[in-house]
């Protein structure tokens, strides 16, 4: 699937380029303490291990990953629903 | 500023937000919450270390006694500072390991006089002193105050800690009515303390403080944990709320605090 930011009504990004683990997902995770429940967030990273890393611990707190893509050589998107 | 955090606060507290039950929503409960530890002794130094580590935005430390030499084998946290008040030790301390902390320090001794008013400006005590009046008066003014308490105490080679939360569960009280008389229980300087000893007790009192102040877990409430380190056993012994208690029972005995009930703190240990 395609991510685009800006698609549906409630779509926040988060640029995390830059960022390593833990706090690729520790911003990610704050972040999302402040949408509500169902609110979709984009999240940008650089940082090839947060791929797995990171919609791993999201699932784990109950999230949901609507879908990850690689637009470039060292840059993924990861969707995901607020629980 | 992400989450009402800064740079640097995500990564002194990035341990404590990946936890599910923590998170940041929790770390600034923590960093909002205040906790009054009595004593900066034995129990005092591994609280206030592990409370300031945690990010207690607001640590409260009351002890009129100064670093001695003899201190050292346990309180790990006044090295370097024999013969400075040990307030001001602890302050230093605190400031080094995490300087967004806020330390209120109290110079003096904790009487009848000034318990109530300063139990008051805090969510939780922590009760790390070392003699029995100090303990009840500790106990009756956050039954009176109803402010939520610590326990731990440490004799030799063995310690007990519970967690009271007044009038839901048993005071300190409930469970031991009354000091034993003086001179039945020798000082600190006659029994020994292993120096290690305070270490775990008051660890598990600031587990407790934390997991309060985050609204997570089981707390010790009607709860004591008996250790004992030479044979390293941690027992349990429950507490029952008792209706005749003096000062949380139902017709209680000591509705305010009185300094003739509590005595020379230095004669009854």
């Amino acid at each position: 699937m395609v991510i685009r930011a800006g698609y549906g009504d409630k779509m926040v990004e988060l640029d995390l380029k830059g960022e390593v683990c833990p706090y690729t997902f520790v911003k990610t995770k704050l972040k999302l303490e402040e949408l509500e429940s169902g609110e979709e967030l984009v999240i940008l990273f650089d940082h090839a291990p947060a791929v797995e890393n990171v919609p791993r611990s999201l699932k784990n707190e109950g999230h949901k990953i609507m879908g990850i893509e690689q637009p470039e050589d060292k840059l993924w998107k990861v969707k995901v629903r607020k629980a | 500023m992400l989450g009402g955090f800064s740079e640097e606060q995500i990564k002194r507290y990035s341990r404590h937000i990946i936890l599910p039950e923590v998170g940041g929503k929790g770390q600034k409960k923590l960093l909002s919450s205040s906790v009054l530890c009595i004593g900066a002794g034995g129990l005092g130094a591994p609280i206030i270390e592990y409370l300031a580590a945690a990010g207690v935005g607001k640590i409260g430390i009351i002890d009129d006694d100064e670093v001695d030499l003899s201190n050292l084998q346990r309180q790990v946290i006044h090295g370097g500072n024999v013969g400075m008040p040990k307030v001001e030790s602890a302050k230093q301390f605190v400031n080094r390991l995490n300087p967004g902390i806020e330390v209120k320090t109290y110079t003096e001794r904790l009487n009848a006089g000034n318990v109530e008013a300063m139990f008051k400006e805090y969510d939780i005590v922590v009760d790390g002193s070392d003699n029995f009046a100090t303990r009840y008066l500790v106990n009756d003014a956050c039954v009176l105050t109803n402010t939520p308490l610590s326990h731990g105490s440490i004799y030799r080679f063995e310690g007990q800690v519970t967690t009271i939360i007044p009038h839901e569960g048993p005071c300190y009280r409930c469970a031991f009515e009354h000091a034993p008389p003086p001179g039945m229980v020798p000082s600190c300087q006659e029994a020994g303390v292993l120096g290690v000893l305070p270490g775990i007790i008051g660890v598990i009192q600031a587990t407790e403080v934390v997991k309060y102040l985050l609204g997570i877990g089981e707390l010790l409430t009607g709860r004591l944990i008996y250790y004992d380190a030479l044979n390293m056993t941690f027992d349990e012994m429950k507490l029952r709320k008792n209706r005749s208690c003096p000062v949380c029972g139902e017709e209680p005995k000591i509705t305010s605090i009185q300094e003739e009930i509590y005595g020379d703190s230095c004669r009854i240990w």
